[in-house]
């Protein structure tokens, strides 16, 4: 697939979703295509395996369904190419492929077939969010996955896309502009607070450098007015994370920089850029598709030495699960990180994320059409425990 | 298995058409008030004689048969509402003839309707079913076509069926439709069209889809002195058969519930294949009336594409079949479509067929599918009937 410039005469795509009604059940699909998981539920009282998802076993009737990993081998009994379909988004779609797999799991299912995959054949099975961000079956190639229409619809893969990322003078966003670059990004675009103002790294960054300070309502609108239309993956690279808790600081002023970055900043770039990039989602194979957010991970729980900041990441968190109720289909990525290797986290002991794994985890997430993710040992350390009682990450916190 | 009691002294009569409509104005209560208001005019009764009620409609909501007793004011002592869309009639025959043989009522009108609108029909899809919503209506919202795209491709894959087979059973059922004054679509169909018609879900094609309309079906169970002594026409019920969500663990659906009942079916009525002068099959899509057949026992799995190059399904052919040419020609009208064929028989039973009369015909097979819930048909029911 390849770039072609956009036909001004043509009416643009209105950005439609497909069906995005679900059961509270079934929502457990989602969580898992969320963080690139393929898990259904099974019987702790049978062992069979659940599908589609229910509120009592098929089996036994028993209640105590949870959800698991499951293995994600299967084989293609039925497909057909839809040429008719009742729903809008599937309507500017069709042809679409869909097929009746048998999971080795046990249950069958209805997926969306992969270009390369036939009748017969052996497929590897995946849960993907689709546009309205719900999860649903994919049925892949047992082996390599080529992207295909499919793929593309259903991941945010930047090859040929154009990404803003708002600040290039941190080690991590200069990597991020580096790993999208190695990516395939026709064009990358980076913030620069100050421009005037030099920064380490300044000589080698790729990308166009454009004045943005999302501290700043006016500087914000400005580059939306000139950029908004041109902008497909915007990754809010602009963290500001200081150590300190509450009683600790005299006065409110590192705070409120800390919310300015971690909740106002992202904000007001939503406001500019987020209906122009909604606007353009159904662009084709090419349009824009994903908003990234890289987040403290005691957004979920506070670190009371790091009692101020978290509180503006866990501002910045709940901001973003609006964002995905207003920017679809547009996909919001949330990336969890622990403490970075950078002069801000210096007295705390390793492990710690360098920018340029940060930076390759999100790109590799983008591809993966993973909307939540966890970078680095502490973060998914600290997801791990908030997944098995958040009330109790939050007291381990608080007695550390 | 205990020998079930026999339907001995229930006849079913008063067969009721309201004639379709692709699209109306009117809700489901305005067809279904419709049916009933004919059906009592027919059978010459008011609306105080009738005793029970049975409904299925898909677009009643919120209503039920509940509100259809307000709305319509009737004051019914046995009331029944059976959500089983394609496998209504039969199963409302059955629950009925029960209802009047014991005494719990004496007169039970059957009814099914719905009305269609722009736009309802991707309305009940995307609120189908539960699984529909998160299972099926997010991968490409092809609704049935796509549903039975799949059985059909399956079954292709298993027993060979060609879409000339398939093209059979559609042709025949436009010839035998052609004769109905309110079929929708009754222009001949050839071999050549059938085959050149527009792709749909491979491998179904325009014409193997049935076409929503509004409509209403319905007729009237009884004990056969009280139908002699309003001079109605009846006709026997020798069995009846249902099931639901047979054959779970097939990884797809190649076979229904017919085929668990089926030795019962015949065993009850004391009848084989052979006896059946005329069959009407749920026939929307034609894979699902090949599956009948094979499942109903006139001929062996896998051998329905055969069965269909050897034999002559139209009115006047060897093995007569959806003689009213079915919702392929009259059109689906939600529920009614579960009645269609039960309420054909009636006509075809006493001689009063509104398109071809088939000869002779004493013995009939009526047979529903219903639900795709799922992946699948859930819902099965046959029974056999014979002229009084």
């Amino acid at each position: 697939m390849k770039r072609q410039p956009t036909n001004p005469l043509l009416p643009p795509r209105a950005p439609l979703l497909p069906p995005s009604a679900r059961s509270r059940t079934a929502l457990g699909l989602t969580l898992a295509a969320a963080a690139g998981r393929f898990a259904l539920q099974v019987c702790e009282d049978c062992s069979a395996t659940q599908y589609p998802p229910r509120e009592a076993c098929h089996r036994c009737l028993s209640a105590r369904l949870v959800w698991r990993d499951t293995p994600i081998g299967a084989t293609l009994l039925a497909a057909t190419r839809v040429h008719i379909s009742a729903d809008p988004y599937f309507r500017a779609h069709t042809p679409w492929r869909i097929g009746t797999v048998a999971l080795d799991c046990g249950p069958s299912a209805i997926a969306h077939l992969h270009d390369a995959v036939s009748l017969g054949q052996r497929v590897r099975m995946a849960l993907r969010l689709d546009r309205s961000g719900q999860g649903v079956m994919l049925a892949l190639p047992e082996h390599d996955t080529p992207e295909d229409k499919l793929i593309r619809e259903m991941s945010c893969n930047p090859d040929q896309r154009r990404i803003l990322i708002t600040d290039g003078r941190t080690a991590f966003g200069q990597a991020m502009a580096r790993a999208f670059l190695t990516a395939g990004a026709s064009q990358i675009f980076v913030g620069i607070a100050d421009p005037w103002k030099p920064f380490p790294g300044q000589s080698d960054l790729p990308g166009e450098l454009v004045p943005l300070d999302i501290t700043d309502t006016t500087s914000v609108r400005q580059l939306a007015g000139s950029l908004g239309g041109r902008v497909d993956i915007l990754v809010n690279t602009a963290l500001h994370i200081r150590p300190g808790g509450i009683t600790n600081r005299p006065d409110l002023i590192t705070a409120h920089a800390e919310m300015e970055a971690g909740f106002f900043g992202p904000m007001r770039l939503a406001q500019a850029f987020g209906p122009a990039l909604r606007a353009r989602a159904a662009d084709g194979p090419f349009g824009a598709c994903a908003w990234v957010n890289i987040l403290s991970a005691h957004a979920l729980a506070a670190d009371p030495a790091f009692g101020a900041s978290s509180a503006a990441h866990a501002a910045g968190l709940s901001l973003a699960q609006s964002l995905r109720a207003e920017l679809r289909p547009i996909r919001v990525v949330n990336a969890l990180v622990g403490p970075l290797d950078d002069d801000w986290h210096q007295d705390i002991p390793p492990p710690k994320v360098a920018p340029a794994a940060l930076a390759i985890a999100v790109v590799r997430a983008l591809q993966d059409g993973i909307e939540d993710l966890a970078v680095g040992d502490v973060a998914r350390d600290i997801l791990a425990r908030w997944h098995d009682n958040p009330g109790q990450l939050a007291r381990e916190l608080a007695a550390s | 298995m205990s020998r079930r009691a026999p339907y001995d002294g229930v006849v079913a009569a008063v067969p009721v058409t309201i004639p379709y409509q692709r699209f109306s104005i009117h809700g489901a209560h305005w067809w279904i008030g419709r049916a009933l208001h004919t059906l009592l005019a027919d059978a010459g009764l008011r609306p105080k004689d009738l005793d029970g009620l049975c409904v299925s409609s898909f677009s009643l909501g919120p209503d039920t048969a509940v509100g259809l007793t307000q709305h319509l004011g009737l004051s019914p002592r046995w009331l029944d509402h059976i959500p089983t869309g394609g496998a209504s009639g039969p199963m409302a025959l059955r629950r009925a003839a029960r209802a009047v043989q014991a005494g719990d009522a004496d007169l039970v009108a059957c009814v099914a309707g719905d009305t269609n609108q722009p736009d309802s029909f991707r309305r009940m899809l995307a609120g189908f079913s539960r699984f529909a919503a998160d299972a099926t209506y997010p991968y490409a919202a092809g609704g049935p076509n796509a549903s039975f795209a799949l059985l059909t491709d399956a079954y292709m894959r298993a027993y060979g069926a060609t879409p000339e087979d398939f093209g059979r059973i559609c042709i025949a059922q436009r010839h035998n439709g052609a004769a109905m004054p309110h079929a929708l679509l009754k222009s001949p169909l050839t071999m050549a069209q059938y085959l050149a018609a527009r792709p749909i879900a491979d491998p179904v094609m325009l014409f193997d889809c049935v076409m929503p309309c509004a409509g209403a079906e319905a007729f009237l169970v009884t004990r056969e002195n009280i139908a002699r002594d309003l001079g109605l026409a009846g006709v026997r019920v020798l069995s009846t058969i249902e099931r639901h969500n047979a054959f779970a663990d097939d990884p797809i659906q190649l076979r229904a519930g017919w085929a668990v009942d089926c030795p019962e079916l015949y065993a009850m009525a004391d009848k084989t294949p052979d006896d059946i002068d005329l069959l009407q099959t749920y026939d929307d899509y034609p894979v699902i009336v090949m599956m009948q057949f094979e499942d109903l026992g006139f001929c062996a799995k896998g051998e329905a594409p055969a069965f269909v190059r050897a034999h002559d399904l139209t009115c006047a052919g060897d093995f007569p079949h959806n003689t009213s040419g079915g919702q392929l020609s009259m059109g689906q009208a939600g529920a009614a479509g579960g009645y269609l064929g039960l309420v054909e028989a009636l006509r075809q039973l006493t001689g009063r067929a509104q398109g071809i009369q088939v000869p002779n015909a004493t013995t009939a097979m009526v047979s529903g599918f219903g639900m795709i819930n799922y992946d699948r048909g859930l819902c099965t029911a046959a029974a056999i009937l014979a002229a009084a």
